[in-house]
């Protein structure tokens, strides 16, 4: 099966690095694929692999280093140019349009034509039918993109790439929506592409998945090349994988601080926690029978991949989304916050995961950023701002977690992900929490005020506050946690005492399932 | 980014920051210059306090339709619903919908202007509290939602008036539309301590920053433990009031209940609070804002009219206004972003 020896090199990338205001997201990385050949892009957040894709989908050029695509110079202007020169990237977000029919997004703007310059539908239906076919698709070509389900709108935009010659698909977590049923139509569609001569990368976290397809893999790691993996006979195994993508050198960047005594009560516990799914977003991931316990003063690092449902415990602790089952206890006692306001009530506060689209008011001034969660406590009994007591506040927190900032009045949108995440650390530590749960604090933050804000969690954990921090990279878990648990599929799957763990480990009960053995898995299924 | 460039950022667009905040203000004073030097008697006291006459009632509704927007929203049901808040209190101060063409005040058993002014502004809050209901409980869009109240509360009017005027109040109650005090007529006086109140609540109040929050980003407003819903329906309820008030104010100064009362008066609205910078997408924008957009507005027509223009050039020269000023505004935050 190993393609590569006899068909010449598809794309060659070599020695890219690129740059972002003094950050080298990527250095000099150099890989290959062949047609026919099924690439996995492995590594974990940060390594460095939405850089690549986004410079071989030609949203971004590269600093230095050179592409080659079928032996010319590839230097795509925008992504139309890369999916005019055979580059199509299928993203996590669907670029279908909803309100089309599935033909009309496959011919968008390049619908046949009848002798009057009018659309012609029936070529139009029959030529798509049989470009829906190619990965076995079998609905009617005139149903609106809407109707279908994410796994089906998957493969239309793979078909679309199909009718439109490319020569490589890339495609982005395609995965990560998924159920196992459709995971398996997907992966034996990507193979029957293969036979066809289509180069595939596969971007994934899903180690089992990628083993299960993938003829080689790429592995990124702090946006170096750490290896490339090849097929020998059997796939590629998962400890050589999960040995690539985290074997480093303890970073110097986050220096782990000592052992704190941690010998808090505790204050918050779930027990059983479930949640439903919801009927808009089938796909979603449902928490199915969570217990955790945070004691005061510890900080518990939650460790789980995109969709283990990390972020879904954090939303139902909030009070953000509906619980069907199980209970939250509360200074022992028990609690159900139908919102978010009784959550914050209780003393519970969350820095979410989406900075932009959740936390900040990007066109407001920094003061009402910092206050909007205790404006209680920021006016008088006639509901009037006591704006000298909110700006005592505010300034008494850009000192401690030295926020760098010109004034109150500057819009929060003009400072760095940093300031703007210690922003709203404050927003919750002007209210003295008693549990603080954060949500990726440092995601989009730079590699400087990453340390800053780590030390800020492990500051407010020896106040006395019970912080959760999840995150899904693994040297932050391990840096500041004092406790880890592990999370996959709406489940707790491993916990451990935060010395005791390593990357390893938590790798592995992050991304398998408890009962595999990593050697054998769904690879032959797919096939 | 570092403290320096931050800060270098900001100086380097102080004059566009500048034009922001004061840019429909400079544009008035201009304004107000050519008018007086093409007719010097445009800056007559009279003519000015006029304009203030002119501008109260739908400057009015504007200070409740900053508070929408602010949100996001958007309000087109305020023209029809003043004139069933106008008939509203036209009943209640003639005590029957009676149709007395009759200038005379003798003979009415009406309920007196307080009652009026009281009817007028319950029931535009009341009917304020039902669309914020609809739009957020039964997730039905502002604009679709007011849209209906548009016609809702038109043909409510044309229902309880019978399709014609209800006229002819006592002279308390005109007061409020036709008199003075010094100078400065009445419903300009409504005007500008309305102006101030509402100022004073967006910007100095725990209720105005949830206004702004909620319309920055409704969903970091919510996940800051904010009740997103209960501020979306005071803002219709706010709007209501005004609207209410404006028409007690409009019905005094007519001596007269419309039942084509305010058809139109949506877009004004909207225009003066859209020119005086608050934008559409919410959470920008001030009362002086409004305030400003509104006068000028008035100005425009006033100065126009004072020159002969006909008022069909009028809707012409108004309409590409409110088109030039968002044009220069998004020009000049494009500025700012850079």
């Amino acid at each position: 099966m190993p393609a590569e020896a006899a068909s010449p090199v598809l794309l060659a990338v070599e020695g890219v690095t690129k740059h972002f205001a003094g950050v080298t997201a990527l250095n000099e990385v150099s890989l290959d694929i062949h047609p026919g050949e099924i690439l996995g892009l492995l590594g974990e957040n940060g390594a460095g692999k939405s850089t690549l894709l986004k410079i071989l989908s030609g949203v971004m050029p590269p600093s230095s280093g050179r592409i080659t695509f079928d032996g010319a110079d590839y230097q795509p202007a925008s992504p139309q140019d890369a999916k005019r020169l055979g580059i199509v990237t299928i993203y996590q977000e669907l670029s279908l349009i909803p309100t089309l029919t599935v033909a009309e997004n496959i011919f968008i703007g390049r619908a046949p034509t009848g002798p009057l310059g009018l659309v012609s539908w029936r070529r139009m239906e029959q030529d798509s039918r049989a470009i829906i076919a190619r990965v076995g698709l079998s609905i009617d070509p005139m149903t609106p993109v809407s109707a279908l389900s994410v796994a089906e709108q998957q493969l239309v935009e793979i078909a679309r790439a199909l009718s439109l010659k490319s020569r490589l698909i890339i495609m982005d977590e395609p995965t990560s929506a998924l159920t196992e049923t459709e995971v398996q139509r997907l992966l034996s569609i990507m193979d029957r592409l293969r036979k066809d001569k289509v180069a595939i990368m596969f971007v994934t976290h899903r180690l089992e998945e990628a083993s299960a397809i993938c003829d080689r893999m790429t592995v990124l790691r702090d946006g170096r090349l750490a290896g490339h993996l090849e097929r020998q006979g059997g796939p590629i195994k998962l400890p050589a994988i999960i040995e690539k993508m985290v074997g480093r050198a303890a970073s110097e960047l986050y220096a782990r601080p000592a052992q704190r005594a941690v010998a808090g009560d505790v204050v918050l516990s779930v027990r059983g926690l479930r949640t439903v799914r919801d009927p808009e977003a089938p796909h979603a991931i449902v928490l199915d029978g969570v217990d955790i316990d945070l004691k005061a003063g510890e900080i518990l690092g939650v460790a789980g991949l995109v969709g283990s449902g990390r972020t879904e415990l954090a939303r139902a602790i909030f009070g953000a989304d509906r619980i069907a089952a199980g209970t939250i206890t509360l200074d022992g006692k028990e609690i159900a916050p139908a919102s978010p306001a009784d959550a914050i009530k209780l003393g519970i506060g969350l820095v979410p995961e989406d900075r932009k689209h959740q936390a900040i008011f990007a066109a407001l001034g920094i003061l009402p950023n910092f206050s909007v969660a205790s404006l209680g406590r920021f006016s008088n009994g006639f509901g009037f701002m006591a704006e000298r007591r909110e700006r005592d506040a505010l300034s008494g927190f850009r000192k401690m977690l030295s926020i760098r900032m010109a004034s109150a009045e500057q819009a929060i949108e003009g400072l760095s992900g940093g300031n703007q995440q210690k922003v709203i650390l404050a927003r919750w530590l002007a209210r003295d929490p008693k549990v603080l749960v954060v949500d990726e604090p440092t995601r989009g933050v730079d590699v400087g005020a990453k340390a800053e804000v780590h030390q800020i969690l492990v500051q407010l954990a020896a106040r006395g506050i019970a912080v959760m921090m999840i995150s899904s990279e693994l040297p932050e878990v391990l840096a500041v946690s004092d406790r880890i648990v592990t999370m996959r599929k709406g489940r707790i799957t491993g916990q451990m005492p935060g010395v005791e763990a390593n990357e390893e480990r938590l790798m592995e009960l992050m991304a398998l399932d408890r009962q595999d053995t990593p050697a054998q898995d769904a690879g032959g299924q797919a096939r | 980014m570092s403290i320096a460039e931050e800060q270098n950022q900001r100086g380097g667009v102080t004059i566009a920051r500048l034009l922001m905040s004061f840019g429909p203000l400079l544009f008035l004073a201009a304004l107000v210059v050519v008018f007086t030097v093409l007719k010097p008697s445009f800056i007559d006291p009279i003519n000015l306090f006029n304009i203030t006459r002119q501008i109260s009632i739908t400057g009015l509704i504007a200070l409740g339709m900053t508070f929408v927007i602010l949100t996001a929203g958007i309000d087109l049901s305020v023209g029809s619903l003043l004139a069933f808040c106008g008939m509203v209190a036209a009943v209640v101060a003639k005590g029957g919908t009676a149709n007395t063409l009759s200038l005379s005040t003798s003979g009415t058993q009406g309920y007196g202007w307080f009652a009026a002014l009281l009817a007028a502004v319950v029931v535009g809050a009341l009917a304020g509290g039902v669309q914020g209901f609809a739009i957020t409980r039964l997730k039905v869009p502002p604009f679709v939602v007011t849209l209906g109240g548009l016609t809702v509360f038109r043909g409510l009017t044309l229902t309880i008036s019978n399709g014609g005027p209800i006229s002819g109040f006592d002279a308390s109650m005109r007061w409020f539309g036709t008199g003075l005090i010094g100078p400065v007529p009445v419903p300009a006086l409504i005007f500008a301590i309305a102006a101030i109140l509402c100022h004073i609540v967006l910007r100095y109040t725990r209720y105005g920053r949830a206004v702004y929050a909620v319309g920055g980003n409704a969903e970091a407003a919510r996940l800051s433990g904010l009740r997103v819903d209960r501020i979306l329906v005071s803002v219709y309820v706010i709007v209501g009031f005004f609207a209410g008030l404006a028409a007690f104010v409009l019905s005094a100064r007519l001596n007269s209940s419309e039942a084509v009362a305010g058809i139109g008066y949506e877009l004004t609205v909207i225009s003066a609070v859209v020119i005086g910078g608050t934008s559409l997408f919410g959470g920008i924008g001030s009362v002086g804002g409004t305030v400003v957009g509104a006068a000028l507005i008035g100005v425009l027509q006033n100065g126009l009219q004072f020159n002969n223009v006909s008022s069909y050039t009028q809707s012409i020269v108004i309409g590409l206004i409110l088109i030039l000023a968002v044009a220069f505004d998004r020009w000049l935050k494009s500025r700012v972003r850079r």
